[in-house]
């Protein structure tokens, strides 16, 4: 097992290096003039070549990316004398427009959506297995087409719609809940509340239809198995039969399903982020994508890929978990 | 002797989409304390769908049953869901047919025993695990200590039953059922595990109802036999009536069907032509008479047109079939 999670975290580790190589390659490759666009208003053909030599845009792409991958162990500094910018490890690249380096952007906007992330998470895992168990065992009756139904309905209507319909209704028609304004959690936790609610819930209603449909999916399924048979001649009260062996022998998709969600969700909700104006990854992307900020579009492709992979192998690892067969092999 | 386990007119049907399947259609049979009753029959015959009736593991809401099931002086049928399922894995339990899927892939076969243990009796875990072990070491498991914390997949087919059977045993239930037990293993495995359950029973006293279509099982184990066809029995009696004094055509071709040590080897086996019928839409008269051979030498088409009663030959001998006993002399030797 302790080899097992060695090899993969090595293996994660070369997969990172390459992810980042092709984001970098396909980031050199785009039509913008970076030098161009870190100039400022006042732009003399002579200030844009200072700022192709102080960005090491001279250089070529392998060395560009050779410079970028010692900056993330070493820190690195743009320019020579008293106007050098210092970039400290692990620098992820430097913001001209923002004046900040990308690491620190992206941090700042990490916790809205780690927040978002794990609230949503938390209830549509939660809401999606139970509606699902819960439609599984009344198969075919009205309950059983009735959360389906809505579930579809779920499952179809895209996120800008939902979420722009909440937003008139509740905050602008019946002034439910007051507009949106992000605080930390720590610093006003009603504002914080009020405020991740409804993303937190049109989420949930998005996510949770694809997972009450996988989970009903996989319980009529392991209902049917010749274990659960056996389960019920032991005598146990049906509740354990269907928690504890039926549930148990169909979350295995359900857990890679919902891994690779999460890791999706922290790489920012950009539609959401953008409706309810909280200060994410997603909306950070979004505007990096409008300026056009390309370290910080690095930046966020690479963290937020990272996030893909680690959760693989989150995935993987609580496979063995979950299956010993998986364990032992 | 008294019935252990007496089932009195038991009818067991599915709604479908196609119409009403009759799965089980007036099944009566009884079983003495300690006996080994073998129902026989062919895939479809309705023999497992009895077995899971008794135990009380149909969905109710998916399936009509009427009938009683006496089981030590309760009926069984009138009873709560949850007062059988405290009987069930306690004062009755169940052997599957498949051992490579009955036990839960995800947990170690210790602690499906002992949760066996735990569902019926407030035991530490310590000792559930002392039980499992030693049921282990009952049905013949080597080094039990450490195959308790095996899983499911790390044992052959044939340790696997042996698992289930242990399981099965653990809280000492005085009725153990059966479904096609050896059905799924390896001819040399078969043996042993039939040996097994013979030493378990002879050990515990346990009255035992075996399912099989492997008539060679029903000769090693059984005091008595019902045969079923269509949801029905259609011959019941003592292993002897049914192998020596056949008389139902049904039973006359399962018994031909049969490979003998002494047969000529050039001979063929003889299948019984057909196919059983559908449960949905049963034939008119003797369920079995499009299959029947001897059909046409009872009089008055009435093996199309009326069905049979099952009626007593000879003390305990029941047979359900329009051949008088001369007719059925005549299809014994005509079929051996």
């Amino acid at each position: 097992m302790a080899g097992y999670v060695i090899r993969r975290v090595l293996i994660m580790l070369l997969l990172l290096l390459l992810l980042s190589f092709t984001v970098f390659v396909l980031f050199s490759l785009l039509p913008a003039d970076v030098a161009r666009l870190t100039c400022g208003k006042i732009c003399t053909p002579e200030t844009i070549e200072a700022n192709r030599i102080r960005l090491g845009l001279d250089k070529s792409v392998i060395e560009q990316y050779w410079i970028f991958l010692q900056g993330v162990v070493m820190g690195r500094t743009y320019g020579q004398g008293p106007g050098a910018i210092v970039c400290n490890a692990p620098c992820l690249g430097y913001s001209f427009t923002r004046q900040e380096p990308v690491l620190k952007l992206i941090l700042e906007r990490l916790p809205a959506t780690l927040f978002l992330a794990m609230g949503a998470f938390v209830l549509f895992l939660i809401g999606g297995v139970a509606l699902g168990v819960y439609s599984a065992l009344r198969r075919g009756r009205w309950q059983d087409k009735t959360v389906m139904g809505i579930s579809l309905v779920g499952y179809s209507l895209p996120s800008f719609f939902i979420g722009l319909v909440v937003v008139y209704f509740i905050i602008i028609r019946w002034q439910l809940l007051p507009f949106p304004s992000y605080v930390n959690p720590w610093v006003d936790p009603l504002q914080f509340v009020q405020t991740m609610i409804l993303p937190w819930l049109v989420l949930a209603v998005l996510y949770a239809a694809f997972y009450t449909r996988l989970t009903r999916s996989q319980m009529l399924e392991t209902l049917n198995d010749d274990y659960i048979r056996t389960a019920r001649a032991k005598g146990l009260p049906e509740r354990v039969v269907i928690r504890k062996h039926a549930l148990r022998a169909g979350l295995t998709p359900i857990v890679t399903a919902a891994g690779l969600d999460f890791a999706g969700l922290l790489g920012g909700a950009i539609i959401l982020e953008t409706i309810f104006s909280l200060p994410g990854l997603g909306s950070l992307a979004v505007s990096a994508v409008l300026s056009p900020d390309l370290p910080i579009l690095v930046g966020v492709t690479l963290v937020t890929a990272s996030f893909v992979i680690v959760a693989n192998l989150v995935v993987d690892l609580l496979y063995a978990v979950i299956d010993p067969r998986v364990r032992l092999a | 002797m008294s019935a252990f386990l007496e089932v009195k007119d038991l009818h067991v049907s599915f709604p479908t989409g196609d119409g009403v399947v009759r799965a089980v259609d007036g099944l009566s049979f009884r079983v003495d304390k300690g006996r080994t009753l073998a129902i026989v029959g062919e895939s479809g015959s309705g023999k497992s769908v009895t077995a899971q009736a008794v135990l009380g593991l149909l969905n109710r809401n998916f399936a009509d049953i009427t009938g009683q099931v006496w089981l030590d002086g309760q009926d069984l049928i009138a009873m709560s869901d949850d007062q059988v399922r405290e009987l069930r894995g306690e004062a009755m339990a169940m052997i599957f047919q498949d051992p490579m899927s009955s036990l839960h892939p995800f947990y170690r076969i210790g602690d499906q025993l002992m949760e066996a243990v735990r569902t019926h009796h407030k035991v530490s875990k310590q000792e559930a695990r002392e039980r499992a072990i030693d049921a282990l070491k009952q049905v013949g498991i080597p080094a039990p200590e450490r195959r308790v914390d095996d899983y499911p997949h790390q044992l052959s087919g044939g340790m696997r039953q042996r698992v289930m059977i242990a399981m099965a045993l653990i809280n000492s239930p005085q009725l153990l059922v059966a479904d096609e037990p050896t059905t799924a293993l390896d001819v040399t495995v078969q043996a042993q595990i039939t040996e097994l359950m013979l030493k378990l029973q002879a050990e515990t006293g346990t009255t035992l109802i075996i399912i099989t279509h492997d008539l060679g099982v029903v000769a090693d184990m059984a005091d008595e036999v019902t045969v079923m066809y269509a949801g029905r029995a259609v011959e019941m009696g003592s292993t002897d009536d049914i192998y020596y004094r056949p008389e139902m055509p049904y039973t006359l071709g399962l018994l031909a069907s049969v490979p003998r040590l002494d047969s000529d080897l050039n001979e063929r086996l003889d299948p019984i032509p057909g196919n059983p019928p559908s449960l949905i839409n049963l034939p008119p008269g003797c369920v079995f008479n499009p299959r029947c051979t001897f059909k046409d030498e009872v009089p008055g088409n009435r093996c199309t047109t009326e069905r049979p009663e099952l009626l007593a030959s000879s003390a305990g001998h029941l047979v359900r079939c329009h051949l008088d006993a001369a007719q059925r002399v005549a299809a014994r030797e005509a079929s051996t």
